[in-house]
C-alpha cells in the first residue's frame, strides 16, 4: 500500500476549480506520548506539504501536531491543461514522500 | 391564602427569575465569542496590532467533539476574487493546544474556490481561529468554539 492517496475527478472542465483530496499515512507523533518504558516518543509530524500541477506549486501547507494522524486534506486547484498533479511532503524525521496522479482536462 | 404566602410566592418567583438570568449570561458570552478573537498570545504576536475583519471567512467545526484526536475542520473564504485581491494564506490558531499555530495553508496561485478541509487535534474545549490573508494585505477572520469531551493530546492508549 502506498503512503498516500490522491483523489481527483475523472475529468475536469478547463478553467474551473476541481477538488483534490489527499490522505497521507503518517502517525503525526505529537511528542507528548510515552512508550511502554516510559520514555518520551520523539515528535514526528509532516511539517511541510506541497502540491504541484505540471511543475508549478498550486497549494502548500505547513502542519503541526495539531493535525490528526494520517493527515487528510481537501482543497481546490484550477484546471488548466491535462497533466500530472504531484504531492510532496517532509516530516520531522527528514523522511520525504511523494505521490502523483494524472489529471485530464476536457 | 394568607398575605405571608403571597410574599413567599413572590420571592420564589424572583429567585427563579434570577436563576434563569444566570443561565442566560454564559450562553450570551459564548454566543458573542464568535464575533471576537480569543486572546491567544501567538495570534496577537502574529497580528502585531493589525485587526482582522470578522467576515468572509467561515470556519466549520462541530460544536461538540467527542474525540479531540480527530475533529473534522473546514475553512472557506467567500469570493469573488476576480477582480480584486485573492487569498494567499489561511492560518489556523488554537486557544488551548500546546502548539497554538495549528496549520498554515498557502495558495501561491489564485484559485476561485478557497476551501480547505482537514482533521485537527484539540487538547481541550476551546475556540479556534481561522485567519485569511489577502494579496493586498487585508485580513479576514472567523472563530469557532468546540466543546471537547476527550482531550486530543492525552496518550491514545
Amino acid at each position: 500500500m502506498p503512503d498516500a492517496r490522491i483523489t481527483v475527478p475523472a475529468a475536469v472542465p478547463r478553467g474551473n476549480p476541481f477538488e483534490v483530496r489527499i490522505l497521507i499515512r503518517h502517525p503525526m507523533e505529537t511528542g507528548y506520548r510515552m512508550d511502554e518504558g516510559g520514555k518520551a516518543i520523539a515528535r514526528n509530524v509532516v511539517r511541510s506539504f506541497a502540491c504541484r500541477y505540471n511543475g508549478d506549486t498550486v497549494f502548500s501547507a505547513r502542519l503541526s501536531s495539531g493535525i490528526a494522524a494520517n493527515p487528510y486534506l481537501r482543497f481546490f486547484v484550477t484546471a488548466r491543461e491535462s497533466g500530472q498533479l504531484t504531492i510532496e511532503w517532509l516530516d520531522d524525521g527528514g523522511v520525504r514522500g511523494s505521490e502523483s496522479v494524472a489529471v485530464s482536462v476536457a | 391564602m394568607m398575605a405571608a404566602d403571597f410574599r413567599k410566592l413572590r420571592t420564589r418567583r424572583r429567585l427563579l427569575q434570577a436563576g434563569a438570568a444566570l443561565t442566560i449570561v454564559p450562553w450570551r458570552m459564548a454566543h458573542s465569542a464568535a464575533n471576537e478573537l480569543p486572546n491567544i498570545p501567538a495570534l496577537s504576536a502574529w497580528l502585531a496590532g493589525r485587526a482582522p475583519r470578522m467576515e468572509r471567512v467561515h470556519l466549520v467545526l462541530p460544536q461538540l467533539a467527542d474525540n479531540g484526536l480527530v475533529v473534522p475542520m473546514q475553512v472557506r473564504v467567500d469570493g469573488p476574487f476576480v477582480p480584486g485581491p485573492h487569498v494567499t494564506a489561511i492560518h489556523l490558531f488554537s486557544e488551548a493546544n500546546p502548539v497554538p499555530e495549528m496549520a498554515v495553508f498557502e495558495f501561491p496561485v489564485p484559485v476561485e474556490r478557497v476551501e480547505v478541509e482537514s482533521r485537527v487535534r484539540l487538547a481541550a474545549t476551546q475556540r479556534v481561529v481561522a485567519l485569511a490573508m489577502m494579496s493586498d494585505g487585508a485580513l479576514y477572520a472567523a472563530a469557532a468554539e468546540v466543546i471537547v469531551t476527550l482531550a486530543g493530546c492525552l496518550d491514545g492508549t
